[in-house]
């Protein structure tokens, strides 16, 4: 396993880079990044939403939320390859597809950690700005969305192993991620496939278990901060976002 | 009118067929994997109440694993990895018995198990310590107070999860279709190939999916309005 690891270490860290497309464990890395940086406006869209007085405007939110909520992740993928092209004209790369489908499965997820610290955050403090003469916008951008967020750090970060490991299925559409390198070594090899996808997975348990450690400890330190601040308003349960069905 | 057409011609004769028999190795995949992870949940549950830190941190090196490495990547530890360290002859036995179902089932079954324990223990600790007092001074052992006291009510208190788990199993079955079972993901696949109808096809599918993903949420809230007026008692 050690000289597997001597011998393609750079292949499973970086791809075929610099003499060819960058590749490995940092194109997962980078499209997880991507991913969630991109669907953070779409998942504050539909948080805004879901929490909003005006019935259209949740109810549509709510179908998207339940209709991607309801289809696997590789389904998506397939579907976006398919409509793309067809929408736009172009042929798109292995990549770009893997990260609109993952901007269009976080929007729903993601959304819902929006929604979840939005209602988290005391009612008494939207009621407040409203009678100081604050509009829903500044409301919203000055008051209530900084606290939620903040509170959601550590559930943004779980969204964020989430994507890590969902990367992975970028392999069955041909993006040379780390995965897709673990199937090249192998069909070097050809002898030693145990000894390759064990590897593999050590490469993803120390980015994940490493990430997880961090949201754990954000957490904590988190909570902590907010029973200091719990003595002075009573009413700020933490509420948990539900995350029906995510992929593992 | 050419979208329907096509639609009629999927769904008859030998491509009808083959979504059925997609649609069923799927539920089958699904069904049998489900039960079998909560049995072994409760099993690593179990283990992990016995005091003593060398089970504990067996168990959690399990569930850590299960949680921080991919689905699709435990599936190839699986199919391609573990079959190398095996005697030819077994190797042999479950090629000719159908591999890449047995081991679909495999990491779908330990990868849900790992959740599930993990969800079953947090309503575990949701339990007051008073119910295990006194079930054994009732004079159950300690093998009875966790089957007719202590698991029921765990079971009932982490409900809501155990259905998200569930419905996490049945998204996840898909990525079988990447070690070759031949489930609806993969048929769809082929179908496509064969016929250059990808909407349709995919519409077929997603229209399983949605209606599968509907069916256990629905079953969800109607548990969890079952269980509040059973609290409420």
């Amino acid at each position: 396993m050690l000289d597997i690891l001597h011998d393609y270490g750079p292949l499973l860290l970086i791809g075929q880079y610099p003499q060819g497309p960058l590749g490995g464990l940092a194109l997962t890395i980078i499209l997880a990044l991507v991913s969630l940086i991109a669907s953070f406006p779409i998942a504050i869209c539909i948080g805004l939403a879901r929490t909003s007085s005006i019935a259209p405007l949740r109810n549509a939110a709510l179908a998207y939320t339940y209709v991607v909520r309801a289809i696997p992740l590789l389904l998506l993928i397939f579907w976006t390859y398919f409509v793309i092209p067809l929408v736009t004209g172009y042929n798109i790369s292995g990549t770009v597809t893997m990260v609109v489908a993952l901007v269009v499965y976080e929007g729903a997820y993601l959304g819902e950690v929006v929604r979840a610290g939005i209602n988290a955050v005391p009612k008494g403090q939207v009621e407040a700005a409203r009678a100081m003469g604050m509009s829903y916008s500044q409301c919203m951008r000055k008051v209530v969305l900084p606290q939620a967020l903040f509170n959601m750090l550590p559930s943004i970060l779980n969204q964020f192993i989430m994507i890590t490991k969902n990367t992975s299925l970028a392999y069955l559409i041909g993006t040379q991620e780390v995965t897709f390198a673990a199937y090249q070594i192998n069909n070097q090899l050809l002898t030693q496939p145990f000894q390759v996808y064990a590897l593999l997975a050590g490469f993803y348990f120390v980015l994940c278990f490493s990430l997880s450690r961090l949201a754990n400890w954000l957490e904590r330190s988190i909570e902590r901060k907010r029973a200091g601040v719990a003595s002075h308003r009573t009413n700020s349960e933490a509420e948990q976002p539900v995350l029906l069905g995510q992929a593992k | 009118m050419s979208i329907f057409n096509g639609f009629a011609s999927l769904l008859q004769g030998d491509y009808l067929h083959a979504f059925l028999g997609g649609m069923a190795l799927t539920l089958e995949l699904f069904v049998i994997s489900a039960v079998l992870a909560f049995l072994l949940a409760c099993v690593l549950m179990a283990i992990r109440l016995v005091p003593g830190r060398a089970t504990d941190v067996l168990v959690s090196a399990y569930v850590e694993y299960h949680r921080n490495v991919p689905s699709l990547v435990q599936l190839f530890v699986w199919y391609f990895g573990v079959p190398q360290l095996l005697p030819a002859s077994t190797q042999n036995l479950i090629n000719d018995n159908g591999g890449e179902v047995i081991f679909a089932i495999i990491a779908l079954t330990l990868n849900a198990a790992a959740y599930v324990s993990e969800d079953l223990r947090s309503g575990f600790r949701s339990l007051p310590s008073g119910q295990t007092e006194a079930s054994r001074a009732l004079g159950l052992g300690y093998v009875q107070t966790l089957r007719k006291v202590l698991i029921p009510q765990a079971i009932w208190a982490s409900a809501p999860s155990l259905v998200n788990q569930t419905l996490g199993l049945f998204k996840t079955t898909a990525l079988a279709m990447a070690i070759g079972t031949a489930e609806l993901m993969y048929i769809t696949r082929q179908i496509e190939g064969e016929t250059y109808m990808t909407f349709q096809t995919f519409a077929v599918a997603s229209l399983f999916y949605l209606l599968g993903s509907w069916a256990i949420m629905l079953c969800g809230s109607l548990l969890q309005q079952r269980n509040q007026s059973r609290m409420a008692r």
